[in-house]
């Protein structure tokens, strides 16, 4: 992929002085990735340190008979036993009927998934740790799998956790009311049934950790690769019995997260635990296979729906049943239902209907925990939403363009309070629509499929408009029932003696530029260049606390509480200012980099000099605070910031093979100001090649009995370079109301909307042949099957 | 995951790869691209091990005016690039360049390839339309083995325990020559789900159509090669779609389609129209 010179600008900026808000600077963070210098845990050597295997369950749910450890080896096997110590990993969840899994992080009694952890041995390296491990023995009574959601919810159904009685972490119901009379009167009925494939996330850099004593600060020091330091602490602090105080979470560089290391992994708990009782460094690093098929899961979704529109395709109302394959432990701490509630709660997305009915399903199967991955349960929305109204289009045979169109949240409604409660606090949706209908070149476009293609293929269009609601604040987050839920985002910020500014925030980068963006966002109030501003996050010893870096909430909370700390800064800084130059405080402005006044100025480091190494020249009424200050942020509404966008996509589509080739995609979107364009740039292309893996190509697929069968890349296909086309992105900047210079988030939008712009165009290539996809990912297999299906079909009307 | 503990020996010589192939469990591995995985999951445990990469006897070219002898560890990306000349009218070095990743290129031997006689690998089905010559050295002494010979089933050939591969005997095609290959797969660098591949020699005498990726040894469409021989290029294409379906009667339909697309292709891609 590669940024298209003509488009990038698409939308003028305001003029960007300097490296502040709105400057295409260059990542801070690049120059030690690019020269490999970068420190991941896989880094990390410590003297002493052992590497850690596992072993684990080969069958998917059996009650567990016995665990024999090797001869000789056996103070270097642990199994539950050993580790009475640790408790289960336990979400609480204050939504009334949720069920409550424990997840022992060695198994006790049973196991429940293919990956399952029956013991834990180490060495002085991985390879001799998986012989110890090997040489284990693991006795085990074979019981029934489930592992889909009928057979999870069948009456009679084998049993995850015994005590619930079924299978359902939680069953949720909304109902607007009124839908039995639109059913009785709208002119369209559309009913549709979809379903996603289950999916792992595939950071480049899996799970991995070194944990250890720090005997001088008698602490627990553990550098974890993880999206959410403070809370792993608070995590470890509840599993392993330590008080907070004595737990370090110091995470290294972190070669992307996507929600997976947004959680309390049993993994984590264990090698911690080892390094708390052993007083000495171990380390685990996930390799593929364990990331394949014992984490990382998600995406996988089953959709009823029925809508009723008018004549035109105008919605009326939506009766929606969705059922969400969860597996068999709720991660920590996102609960397993985190995913239902963003389902039932997003499934309206940018569409304006009256009446709406939504049933919610969280199923547990004998598969790996369920976890939030980029977009949570957005993709899935997405996908089942826009090819309903691309079906209904089909129904009233008008342009699905057109129809998606006059259903959109117009722009002179915003605000807008929708009717899942969802506060649309700004934006121009059709406009995007609009933008993207012109970008991808609607209208040649059917000319073209009129002429058909010289290689034989068929060419198709779709689209997809969505909203992404970003940093979802304490309300919302309390609504699911987390255990932790999100408050004020805190950050810190000091002028150093020499004039250079330190940066300290509990969240932590992922590969999402933070380094470079909160310092733009402390150098658009201070105007110093970035390269004088350092950036330090996630080390629970030196950063504030906050939850981290998930739900596209870095750069709104983070981002909003550095500005408001340089704020203050500034304050304090200008009233020193004022009296050396003699001026009063409201006379001090700043810009590049000095401190000017009515008749000169001085630079921040004279500044920092007086305060930090002259004091005597102060006043003896000086604000005492010096120049360090921690403030604390939340946006005006709790209810998130509502980006959004339009993906358009032409592919091509071979009927011989069933092959999918996109021949253009186009992203027209709108995350508010955006601190720095390559980066949200950035956001989008990452975005929308992992989109187009949930698409096309990724799914984690099972036996009957619970087996994982896309165990190696092999067989879990990822797309390459060769399979992304050039993304042509447009940006509108629509700035929230409600936010810190009208920021809003946008790490997960551009996963969001591909699977319904893709599978859209797609069955807009195939609609002469009556083919119609309902499953992603739509694979060649699954195009030709629904070819073939299309076939009988029609063979069959005209034999009758 | 990482291999169970194995011995290893870098060999310089044939005879040393030999005298040390003679043991129980050793196995032979050149670049390592299908037997690494193999190992790091634990499925293949061998012995012991004797690595190719360091024998100068399998990176030789011998050739006259009918064929060449590309030492069999030549890498996949030594004939994608030209660095072994191509004697067959530009197929071997576009079939190379068609392999998975440059990276496993980089590595990835054409005697490895062949020995490990995947049904999906592109050398599998390349020299059997290419009617290409094994040259095979045991302890005993040499031999000779026609590509079509050498292959039993999948991952299973006439090689022995204790047998190497040391050259591929490859016929020079002539100027005129016609040469087409199509592969089927799901995203670049991925094993192919379906090969075509067709070469038309009329001065060699060589004209040969194949079906690959069967899971099986490749197929040798011989009635299409017949009708093509008498130049009935559309009879060659109709008959190699019956000879399809005959013979993977058992396969799914899907499976027999692909595999006459691919063919098919093939003939395109030669310029048979």
């Amino acid at each position: 992929m590669s940024v298209d010179q003509d488009t990038r600008d698409h939308e003028t900026h305001p003029a960007v002085s300097g490296e502040g808000i709105g400057a295409r600077v260059r990542r801070k963070e690049d120059a030690r990735h690019l020269m490999g210098r970068g420190r991941f845990a896989g880094d990390i050597r410590m003297p002493g340190m052992s590497d850690v295997a596992f072993l684990r369950s080969p069958v998917a749910h059996a009650r567990i008979l016995s665990v024999t450890k090797p001869q000789g080896r056996e103070g270097e096997v642990f199994t539950s036993a050993d580790c009475a110590d640790v408790a289960d990993i336990i979400t609480r969840s204050t939504i009334p009927g949720y069920k409550l899994s424990a997840h022992p992080p060695l198994a006790r009694d049973k196991v429940r998934f293919v990956g399952d952890i029956v013991a834990m041995a180490y060495a002085p390296t991985r390879a001799e740790a998986e012989d110890i491990c090997e040489a284990t023995l693991f006795d085990y009574e074979e019981l029934p799998a489930i592992v889909d959601c009928d057979s999870g919810r069948a009456p009679g159904a084998a049993l995850l956790h015994e005590a619930w009685g079924d299978n359902l972490f939680l069953e949720t119901s909304f109902d607007s009311g009124g839908i039995e009379e639109v059913a009785r009167t709208a002119a369209v009925k559309v009913e549709k049934r979809f379903r996603t494939g289950r999916q792992c996330m595939h950071p480049m850099e899996g799970k991995g950790l070194v944990a250890w004593w720090d005997f001088q600060n008698d602490t627990l020091v553990v550098n974890t690769s993880t999206q959410v330091p403070h809370m792993i602490r608070a995590g470890l602090a509840e599993t392993l019995g330590l008080p907070e105080a004595q737990i370090r979470i110091a995470p290294p560089d972190v070669g992307g997260g996507f929600g997976y290391k947004c959680l309390l992994q049993p993994e984590e708990v264990l090698v911690a635990w080892l390094a708390m009782t052993l007083k000495r460094p171990f380390r685990w690093i996930e390799d593929r296979r364990e990331h394949l098929t014992a984490g990382a899961n998600a995406r996988e979704h089953e959709y009823v729906i029925t809508a009723y529109a008018d004549a035109r395709g105008k919605l009326l109302a939506l009766d929606a049943e969705v059922a969400v394959n969860v597996g068999a432990y709720s991660v920590w701490p996102f609960t397993a239902c985190l995913e239902a509630a963003q389902a039932g709660g997003n499934l309206p997305g940018p569409y304006i209907w009256p009446h709406y009915r939504c049933k919610t399903f969280s199923v547990a199967t004998n598969k790996p925990p369920f976890a939030p991955y980029r977009g949570v349960a957005r993709p899935g929305v997405c996908f089942a939403m826009e090819l309903t109204i691309d079906a209904v289009a089909a129904a009233v045979g008008r342009e699905a363009v057109d129809v998606r169109a006059e259903n959109l949240v117009p722009a002179s409604a915003m605000p807008y309070l929708n009717i899942t409660k969802k506060f649309y606090d700004s934006g121009d949706y059709p406009a995007s629509l609009a933008t993207a209908r012109e970008m991808i070149g609607f209208d040649a476009i059917r000319a073209r499929q009129q002429a058909g293609e010289k290689d034989g293929r068929r060419i198709g269009v779709g689209f997809s408009t969505y909203t992404e609601q970003s940093a979802h604040g304490t309300k919302v987050f309390a609504s699911w029932g987390t255990p932790l839920v999100p408050g004020y985002e805190q950050a810190t910020i000091r002028l150093n003696p020499d004039g250079s500014a330190d940066v300290k925030a509990g969240i932590h980068t992922i590969g999402q530029g933070l380094e470079t963006t909160l310092a733009q966002v402390a150098s658009e109030i201070l105007t110093l260049p970035i390269a004088q501003i350092r950036v330090t996050l996630g080390d629970t010893a030196t950063t504030p606390f906050s939850t981290g870096a998930y739900a596209s909430r870095g750069m709104v909370m983070a981002g909003g509480a550095v500005s408001k700390a340089a704020q203050k800064l500034a304050e304090k800084v200008k009233a020193l200012a004022a009296h050396l130059m003699q001026c009063a405080a409201e006379q001090v402005r700043f810009e590049g980099g000095a401190i000017h006044g009515p008749t000169g100025s001085v630079t921040f480091s004279e500044i920092a000099r007086a305060w930090y190494r002259t004091p005597e020249v102060l006043p003896d009424a000086v604000d005492t605070g010096g120049l360090e200050v921690t403030e604390g942020y939340k946006p005006d509404v709790d209810t998130g910031l509502f980006s959004y966008a339009t993906h358009a996509a032409l592919v091509a589509v071979d009927v011989k093979t069933g092959a999918t080739e996109i021949l253009d995609y186009v992203v027209v979107e709108d995350c508010g100001r955006m601190v720095n364009p390559m980066i949200v740039e950035g956001q989008a292309y990452g975005g929308v090649a992992q989109g187009i893996g949930t698409a096309l190509f990724e799914e984690s697929t099972y036996d009957s009995e619970g087996q994982p069968l896309a165990s190696t890349l092999v067989d879990y296909l990822l797309p390459g370079p060769t399979e992304l086309p050039k993304v042509r992105i447009a940006h509108t900047e629509t700035l929230s109301p409600f936010s810190a210079h009208g920021i809003k988030g946008v790490g997960e939008g551009g996963a969001i909307a591909p699977a319904g712009a893709i599978v859209n165009a797609i069955n807009d290539a195939l609609k002469g042949l009556g083919a119609t996809l309902c499953e992603i990912p739509a694979t060649p297999e699954r195009v030709l099957a629904a070819l073939a299906e299309a076939r009988r079909t029609t063979s069959g009307r005209s034999a009758a | 995951m990482k291999p169970a503990a194995f011995d290893l020996t870098l060999a310089t010589s044939l005879d040393q790869a030999l005298s040390v192939l003679a043991g129980e469990g050793t196995k032979l591995v050149s670049g390592g691209c299908s037997l690494g995985p193999m190992l790091n999951l634990r499925l293949a445990r061998p012995a012991a091990l004797v690595d190719l990469r360091r024998v100068s006897e399998l990176r030789t070219l011998e050739g006259s005016a009918t064929h060449l002898d590309i030492g069999a560890g030549w890498t996949h990306a030594e004939i994608e690039d030209g660095v072994v000349p191509d004697v067959t009218a530009g197929l071997m070095r576009r079939v190379a360049h068609g392999i998975a990743y440059r990276a496993v290129r980089n590595r990835g031997t054409i005697g490895g390839s062949i020995a490990h006689a995947d049904p999906a690998a592109d050398w599998i089905s390349t020299m059997t339309v290419l009617g290409a010559t094994l040259l095979i050295r045991g302890r005993s002494g040499t031999r000779a083995c026609a590509m079509a010979d050498f292959m039993l089933a999948a991952y299973t050939t006439t090689l022995g325990a204790d047998e190497i591969i040391t050259a591929i005997r490859v016929p020079v095609l002539s100027a005129g020559a016609k040469t087409g290959y199509h592969k089927v797969c799901r995203k670049t660098g991925e094993f192919a789900q379906a090969i075509g591949a067709v070469v038309v020699d009329a001065e060699r005498g060589l004209v040969r159509v194949v079906a690959g990726a069967v899971e099986a040894p490749p197929l040798v469409l011989a009635g299409a090669g017949e009708r093509l021989k008498a130049g009935d290029i559309a009879g060659a294409r109709a008959a190699a779609q019956d000879e399809i379906e005959a013979v993977l009667a058992g396969h799914p339909e899907a499976f027999r389609a692909l595999h006459q697309v691919a063919v098919d292709r093939a003939f395109s891609d030669a310029g048979l129209a």
